[in-house]
């Protein structure tokens, strides 16, 4: 039986980088194939131009059997080749099937395309109201809507494209179910992933990708987590390094019936959130995106000004009524979610962001008039300290990476040396290296004697990072749990709401 | 009911051009584009309009030139927010100067020449019925009014190419990663826009005064503005809000013609409430910040397609 998918030699440069050398690798009808790497290891630009976005500098696809130029997505599509991207094209105000008839390219009446939705659904599991506002789906539920859109063309092959980084434990279980059948029923599915313990579970093979270069083609049953992720890494992994017989302190952070708003249509506010944070205790916020993270960031730094002045208490100090400068001055810095235009300005030169936040802590102005030399000083430690890729503290924001101007937010903010730090999504986009960095900047900062709160989708990264761990949902906390006590199938639940709303359980198909 | 009847013919007209020209604005709002220009395009139309109707006497023709003319106006538009990126509030404003200017400029050899009004389009019998004239005494721009907000309703709700517009206007880049083309939908729809206020500017002296007067549409043009963000970008409550704002013009009318009770509140204060009117709805919409608004979601930003 030929090859469904081979790829001979493809190179692609950008200017400056060579994003593919030479790659070679086949997909057999059938097969689960994945395609491991880091941020920036090419796996994105060779999915790209499988799926004729891009095209290749050098080399060539063969597709059955027989040499193809891929020229745009819709050539792609109809060879049979879907992809369900990383971030969703999807209209909020739209609904299911609107959105489904708008990414078609035949145009087929309203009527006859929902019944073949509803075939599609039925078949694989995938259950979903086709006249819901897309606005009013979870997470899960929006992929399942880029899956049904996949699906409808009747694929021979599959890209999925970092799936699960937005998923329950449980949404991925049913994610794999649909794969395996679509696998069981002949179509090839490359799936793209860092995400070690899924590629066990799930692929047959996997191929894994370094600068570039193809690296090495194994089974990953056969593989270890820790192999793989030397092969990606190319080098030996860090570990999180903990002082031995660390105690925590006393109850620095204690936050009591924390409440907001509700502000916007689509919003999520928090509602009654309690808990205690220790001197040297790292605590963790698990949850599915939109269940009031945002709110509960925005409450904890100061931007949503509190009505309780006992609502949150450093020290027994209360900072409820304190605005943002405020609670900066007593100790409790927060990195928000969004780093460029929320935690950093991206027209502003990095000095001038590091005075943003860190102006009265560290003394750089005076009597209304800006100490840049100390503002520069201390940028540049940043820089240094936390090895950010910059020219220097005079480039602006907006010119770094994503993984560098992350670096470079978590440094100017721990480096303020804060008796609380909130920080959310501390590693989002940031690859392994870095993110090693930032989470041992953590755990060096709490072993100081502060209090940290990590808000996190990534549940792998809590259970490595954190002491004691909690999970938001519909903006209500859980009950406050010991990291190494408690199972992840139970913090899969509560992710899920099984203890809460009905609406996050009506997600999960029958 | 004697009393009632012309009422009612005055509401009509003082409502069907802020009507065309409000419903022409929701459709390029609901791609996406705030086209802040419709006093100057309408101005634009009402002395094409005019021109045409005083050398031709066709008002069909005088229609379709306004038409046309407020299309080309918001061609200036469309080119410089929508092929330019320039910032869409500031050039809204700078067509409505524009306009005011360039209408006032190429009507001054026509001021006090009359023309005449347009004809109703039913047989006099009916139009001319002392009862009946209160549904057939109108001319074609208003049954026209009525026809287009049917029209628009069922072009955004329910065919392909009313969806592609409604999602350009609620997510340009994803629209656009699809395969469709952003900035073709907006020019279509802000060129629709231009021409519907054209024609809602030619009303003006076929309708209403038949003769030249600068500026004669009186800022008509913000209230459709307005008019839109009130019906939260449906065209039925479109109508029902065009009709509101008729009803106090015509208010005005009767306050200062001397009409008993009416008179009480001065006329100057009258005249002045459509435009206060307008002010608080936008004052309330803006304080009601929900979704519910229902607003498109990129309603006023630049397209810049990424690489």
């Amino acid at each position: 039986m030929p090859h469904r998918l081979e790829l001979i030699g493809i190179t692609k440069r950008f200017p400056g980088v060579l994003a593919n050398d030479n790659v070679s690798f086949s997909v057999k009808p059938g097969e689960i194939h994945a395609l491991l790497g880091e941020n920036g290891a090419g796996k994105s630009t060779l999915v790209k131009m499988i799926y004729g976005i891009m095209q290749p500098d050098a080399g060539e696809i063969v597709w059955d059997g027989q040499r193809t130029v891929i020229a745009n997505p819709k050539a792609a599509r109809a060879l049979g080749i879907g992809m369900v991207f990383q971030h969703f094209s999807l209209f909020e105000a739209l609904t299911v099937l609107e959105n489904i008839a708008l990414g078609m390219d035949a145009k087929i009446p309203a009527r006859e395309l929902e019944a073949r939705i509803r075939a599609v659904m039925t078949q694989y599991g995938l259950l979903l109201d086709p006249h819901r506002t897309v606005a009013t789906l979870s997470v899960g539920e929006r992929q399942r809507i880029e899956i049904v859109r996949a699906l409808l063309l009747d694929p021979k092959l599959l890209i999925m494209d970092e799936p699960t980084s937005v998923l329950t434990p449980q949404e991925v279980e049913q994610l794999f179910e649909v794969l395996r059948k679509l696998a069981a029923g002949g179509c090839s599915i490359l799936y793209i992933s860092h995400k070690l313990h899924e590629i066990k579970a799930l692929c047959d093979t996997a191929t894994i990708l370094r600068g570039g270069k193809l690296v090495d083609t194994c089974d990953p049953k056969a593989e270890t987590s820790r192999s793989m992720a030397e092969k990606m890494i190319g080098a030996g992994l860090k570990d999180i390094v903990r002082a031995p017989g660390r105690t925590m302190g006393a109850p620095k952070l204690v936050v009591s019936r924390l409440s907001t708003k509700k502000s916007g249509h689509f919003d999520v506010p928090v509602d009654g959130v309690s808990f205690t944070v220790k001197a040297g205790e790292i605590f963790g916020i698990a949850g599915v995106a939109g269940n009031g993270q945002n709110a509960l960031l925005d409450a904890l730094s100061g931007e949503i000004l509190g009505e309780d002045k006992d609502a949150i208490t450093i020290d027994g100090y209360p900072l409820g009524l304190l605005d943002t400068t405020g609670r900066r001055k007593h100790g409790l810095c927060a990195v928000p979610e969004e780093r460029n235009g929320h935690a950093a300005v991206g027209d502003f030169s990095l000095s001038d962001n590091s005075i943003l936040t860190a102006r009265n802590r560290l003394h750089m102005v005076m009597l209304g008039l800006i100490n840049s030399g100390a503002a520069k000083t201390y940028t540049g430690k940043v820089i240094a300290d936390f090895a950010v890729k910059a020219l220097g503290p005079g480039s602006t924001a907006g010119s770094l990476s994503g993984g560098n101007l992350q670096k470079f937010i978590m440094g100017r903010e721990i480096l303020q040396r804060p008796t609380v730090l909130v920080v959310s999504q501390p590693t989002w986009g940031v690859d392994a290296g870095a993110a090693a960095a930032i989470h041992q900047a953590l755990v060096d900062l709490a072993a100081e004697g502060s209090a940290i709160v990590v808000i996190s989708q990534d549940l792998d990264e809590l259970l490595a990072l954190c002491d004691t761990l909690a999970v938001i949902n519909a903006g209500q906390l859980s009950e406050a749990q010991k990291v190494g006590e408690v199972s992840v199938e139970e913090i899969g639940l509560l992710m899920g709401g099984v203890h809460g709303t009905s609406e996050a359980r009506d997600a999960i198909p029958a | 009911m004697e009393m009632l009847i012309p009422i009612i013919v005055t509401l009509v007209g003082a409502a069907t051009p802020i009507l065309i020209a409000a419903l022409g604005e929701l459709v390029a709002e609901k791609s996406g584009v705030l086209n802040l220009g419709v006093e100057g395009m309408m101005l634009v139309g009402a002395i094409a309009g005019f021109v045409a109707q005083f050398y031709t006497g066709n008002p069909y023709l005088a229609l379709l030139c306004g038409a046309f003319a407020g299309a080309a106006v918001s061609l200036i538009f469309a080119f410089l927010t929508l092929s330019l990126s320039a910032n869409q509030t500031a050039t809204g404003l700078a067509l409505t100067i524009f306009g005011t200017g360039l209408s006032a400029l190429a009507g001054a050899p026509y001021s006090a020449k009359p023309i005449a009004l347009m004809a109703p389009l039913f047989p006099d019998m009916l139009a001319r019925d002392p009862f009946w004239r209160v549904l057939f005494g109108y001319s074609f721009p208003v049954y026209f009014s009525f026809f287009m907000v049917a029209a628009i309703w069922w072009f955004l709700k329910r065919t392909r190419t009313g969806l592609i517009l409604r999602a350009v206007g609620e997510n340009d880049h994803s629209a656009h990663s699809i395969g469709y083309s952003v900035v073709g939908v907006r020019y279509a729809a802000v060129v629709f826009g231009g021409a519907m206020a054209g024609i809602a500017g030619a009303c003006f002296p076929l309708l209403l005064t038949p003769q030249w007067a600068e500026s004669m549409t009186a800022g008509r043009g913000w209230i459709a503005v307005a008019l839109v963000v009130f019906a939260s970008w449906r065209p039925l409550r479109l109508l029902a809000g065009a009709y509101l704002f008729g009803l106090v013009m015509t208010m005005e009318l009767y306050a200062k013609a001397g009409g008993g009770v009416l008179a009480i509140i001065p006329s100057e204060l009258w005249a002045a409430l459509p435009y206060l009117a307008t002010i608080a709805v936008l004052v309330l919409i803006s304080l009601r910040r929900d979704a519910s608004t229902n607003a498109p979601a990129c309603l006023g930003k630049p397209f810049m397609p990424a690489n």
